[in-house]
Parts: structure tokens; sequence; C-alpha cells
């Protein structure tokens, strides 16, 4: 078969490889991301998969582990539900109301993505220290330096999740369905229980999963704040860091895969709340 | 008539819902930042600057920008790379790839520090040759650039990914048949077509490798002037108590912050149809 110059479109293999590069551009892509991904990843995996399994068993039931993991997950899960709420609320404001300073509040959403944890860190622990300007309002109760603390910057951490997700949505919403439904003798409380509700649901989860999987890793913002106490205030990261500095790297890297375990857990129900809102309500 | 009005909250349910969102808005994001200047500037402007001024502390900006010039660039080459592959051709695994790609994301940072300590550290397998030739990897500087490259790694390439598969390969192809080169269709074509999609992940990664801290820590070695960044300098300071050198440091990253923010809502709003159709506006 002879090659023409200008391949017809039409033809099954052209326009797969039409365009020049295809080997340096894929084969560059594999072997970076191998060198930096994936072979460190697999050291782990190596390190905690080495251990005798009665070591990883004793490991990951020991009760600091287990400790640490309840105070991550909980604390994480606390701060999603938080951000859950607070994030459609202010989704919502952003989307259909105009007040002053929208554009401000719009930009400053992304605060957490842009501000280094450790300056977050610093700052939260200062501000719920029991001389800080939050923290002075609640004396006596204590706010930094307890489980507590560890939630508020999860919160700080997380807010923008949920509220960019719902925020495109939510602009793509027709307002002739709630229009038909107030039409059809709805109220207003069960137009948005009824109609906008269930079509947010998808992002909203999206974002909570989002958002509770990267509180469940966060550090940085945390260790100021938590007081770091062994079986109570005490986030697995913390466990990993502490483990490494005593030279337990199989006890570092049995929670670290514990850990990794789940955040596969969390991409698969993302995958899958976006499977299943696609199949529900078509493209979201 | 008003078609809005039809479906709209009467007005105090408005105005309480605004009220509410500005003050949790106002509690939560600004109260900490206003906090870091008001901090840093205690004690005077005198002793602002006096932080600046010690070594150590300069030793760990030039340490910052140092590995931010490393791992930005290099994973902005691989982002193009990998968007490049991805959008312009059909292979098996395809999705896999993606995903992988995606992979730092969903990874503690500590973890993502943890595993160049596995691979290079004195227990590693690698560990003993390293140290008989001499190479420091981890606790010194080779490691923190690692640790940043990895905790960096997906940005441009998820920004790219994205806008390149809306863009499609008509303009490519039609460079290409009118007897462009290859190199010549990047350069001409697709980049003016991605730049500002390029630069908005080039934005966030730096911010990102500027302010890297759980990641860069266990790599870190903590030797102050030799193995601290920015935010680890900020972590030493402030465990000393020396709380005014401790938020100097930090409003210098906090204001790198709310410039990453200017300039990342300038370009949604002009450019909103050359960045990534996840993007807003």
């Amino acid at each position: 078969m002879t090659q023409t110059l200008a391949p017809l479109p039409a033809s099954t293999k052209g326009p797969r490889r039409l365009i020049p590069g295809f080997g340096i551009t894929l084969g560059t892509t594999v072997l970076y991301l191998s060198l930096i991904v994936l072979i460190p990843l697999a050291a782990l995996v190596l390190k905690a998969g080495t251990a005798p399994l009665d070591q990883i068993i004793q490991i990951a039931t020991s009760k600091r582990t287990i400790n640490a993991l309840r105070v991550s997950f909980g604390s994480a899960l606390i701060a999603g539900i938080v951000n859950l709420v607070f994030g459609l609320l202010i989704a919502w404001v952003l989307v259909r109301y105009r007040f002053p300073l929208k554009r401000v509040v719009d930009a400053l959403v992304d605060l957490p993505f842009a501000l280094p944890t450790a300056v977050a860190g610093i700052a939260l622990s200062t501000l719920y220290a029991p001389k800080g300007w939050i923290g002075s309002l609640f004396a006596p109760m204590k706010i930094a330096f307890t489980p507590t603390g560890i939630v508020i910057a999860l919160i700080f951490i997380g807010l923008p999740f949920v509220v960019r997700t719902v925020q495109p949505v939510l602009e793509e919403l027709e307002t002739e369905l709630e229009e038909a439904a107030a039409t059809l003798g709805a109220n207003r409380f069960q137009t948005i229980l009824h109609v906008i509700l269930p079509r947010l649901t998808p992002a909203a989860l999206t974002g909570f999963a989002l958002a509770t999987a990267r509180a469940v890793g966060e550090y940085g913002s945390v260790i100021f704040i938590a007081g770091n106490i062994p079986n109570i205030s005490e986030i697995a990261p913390v466990l990993i860091v502490i483990r490494l500095e005593e030279f337990d790297q199989a006890g570092a890297a049995v929670v670290a895969m514990l850990m990794l375990v789940f955040s596969f857990l969390m991409l698969l129900v993302i995958n899958l709340i976006q499977a299943w809102s696609r199949r529900r309500f078509g493209d979201v | 008539m008003s078609s809005r009005s039809a479906g709209q909250e009467p007005a105090p349910v408005r105005a309480l819902l605004i009220a509410i969102a500005l003050a949790y808005v106002a509690a939560v994001l600004l109260l900490p930042l206003v906090l870091v200047f008001t901090e840093a500037f205690r004690k005077g402007w005198e002793n602002y600057l006096l932080a600046f001024t010690e070594p150590n502390s300069l030793a760990a900006i030039r340490l910052t920008l140092l590995v931010t010039v490393i791992a930005v660039p290099l994973n902005a080459a691989f982002g193009i790379l990998a968007a490049w592959a991805v959008t312009k051709y059909e292979f098996r695994g395809k999705a896999l790839l993606v995903t992988l790609i995606d992979l730092p994301f969903s990874i503690s940072p500590v973890v993502s520090g943890m595993v160049w300590v596995l691979l290079f550290g004195a227990n590693s397998a690698l560990g003993p040759w390293l140290r008989a030739n001499n190479i420091e990897i981890v606790f010194a500087v080779p490691g923190i650039v690692l640790a940043t490259i990895f905790v960096t790694f997906p940005f441009v390439a998820r920004e790219l990914i994205p806008l390149m598969q809306n863009q499609g390969t008509t303009d490519e192809e039609a460079a290409l048949s009118l007897g462009a080169s290859g190199w010549q269709t990047f350069w001409r074509v697709t980049l003016p077509n991605i730049k500002w999609g390029l630069l908005y992940g080039v934005l966030l990664s730096t911010a990102r490798a500027m302010g890297e801290f759980g990641a860069v820590s266990v790599v870190s070695g903590h030797i102050r002037g030799k193995t601290t960044t920015m935010p680890l300098d900020i972590e030493i300071l402030y465990n000393d108590y020396n709380f005014t050198a401790a938020f100097a440091m930090a409003s210098l990253l906090a204001m790198l912050a709310l410039v990453t923010l200017l300039i990342k809502t300038v370009l949604e709003l002009r450019f909103a149809d050359e960045l990534a159709g996840t993007r807003r506006h």
C-alpha cells in the first residue's frame, strides 16, 4: 500500500499516528512517571510487604496505630461534614446572590489551596490558643492542643473542595426546573429539597470525599494545633514521622500502607459517585 | 417579568444566608490571614525586617527558591509531554496512565517524603553504595528536591489534559498537512493554544513547591541554614518561641499565596475560554 502525503482523515488508522512524537512523548512520560512516582511507591509497598506477617498484624493492631487512625479518620469525617454544610451554603450564596465584595470572597475560597500548610498551622494555633483571638472567647474550654484543634485545622484545609465541586453544577442548573416546581405548587423549601438538592448531591458528595481524603493525610496545618499526645490527639501522619525518627521503618511503612489503601478506596468511591451521577443526570 | 425572582428566597432569608456565609468565610479564612500579618508586625517594622537579616533565614529563602526553580520547570516539561501523549493519540491503558499521573494528589505529604527515605536512606538497598560514594540524597538538598517534585508532579499535566482534549487535534493536523514539522507545529500552534492553561498550572505548582511542608520535613534532616526551606524554618522559629521571626517568614509565604490567588482570578476572568473546561466562569 502506498502512503499518501496527507492521509484521509476518514481512514481508521489515520488520526492515531498522524501527529508525530507518539513514541518520544509517551516514552518520556512513562519513564518520568516511573522514576518519580511508581518506583518510590513500590519501595514503600515492598518495605511494608516484606515485614513478617505477624509483625505487620502486630503493628496494624497496636493500640497506638489504631488510635492514630481513629483520630485521623474521625476528625477528617467531622471536618468533612462541616465543610459539606458550609460548602453548599457558600456555593449557593456565590452563585445565586449578589453582594458587595463577591469576587473577593470567591477568590478567597481558594486560600487554603494557596497558603502553605505550615503558615496555616501556626496561624490557627495562635488564633485558637487559650489567649488567642478566638481561643480566649471559649475559655475555660480549650480548643488548641486538643482533638478539637485538629478538626479546626481540617475544616480550614477542606473548605474549598465542596464549594468548588458544587459551584459549576449550580451554575449550570436551569432555573426553569425551579419555576416549573413553583408553578406546580411547590413552596420554596420543597423545591430546594426535591428539585435542587438531588441535582447537587453527586457534586457535593465528590467534594466531601475529596475534602475527607485530603484531611486524612494532612500534616502541616495540624501538628501545631494538635498537641500530638499519643492515643489522644496524635494523627496517623505524625505517628509515621515518629516511627521514622525512631528508625522503625517497617512500623512507619505499615501505617503508611493502611493510609494508601484508604486513599485508593476514596478514589474508587469518588469514581463510583461520578459514574452513578452520569447515569442519573447525564454529564456532570 | 423577571424569571429570577420567581424562584428566589424572600429578601430576609437571602440576607441571612449571605450574612452567615460571609461571617463563616471571615472567621475561617480571613482571620488566620490577618493574624499572620498582625503577629509579624507586632513589634514594629524594625523587628520585622530584622528577621530577614538572619543568615539561616536567608539560607532558607535561597533553598526554597532553588528547589522551586528545579522542580517546577521539570514538572512543566513533563506535564506538556504527558498531555501531548494523552490527548493527541489513542492507545491502550490511557485511563490508567491518567489515574497514575494524578496519584500524588491523593497521597499524604508525609508518605510522599517517606518513600525517598525508604529508597535512598541508610537502611535502603542503595544506602551503603550511596554512602561509599559520598552521595547524599536523604537529609540533604537532593531529597528535598525529589520530594517537592513528587508532590507537585500532577499540577501542570492535570491542567493541560482537559484543555488539550477540548481543543482536539485539528489545528495540529492542519499545520502538519501544510508542511510544518512536528517541532514547528508544537511551537507555533500548540503552545500558543495552551499558554494560559500552562501558566495556570505553573502558578499552582510554584505555590505548592514553595510552601510544601510535610514531604520536605520528612527528608530534610532539619539542619538550619543547610536543609531547611522557608516552611521548615517557620516551624523551627515557632517552636523556639521566636514568634515575630516565624510570622515574618510566614508573611512572605502568605503574600505569595495572595499573589497566586490574584493572578489565578485574573486568568480565570480574562482567559476563561483558554483554560481547562473544568475551570469556572
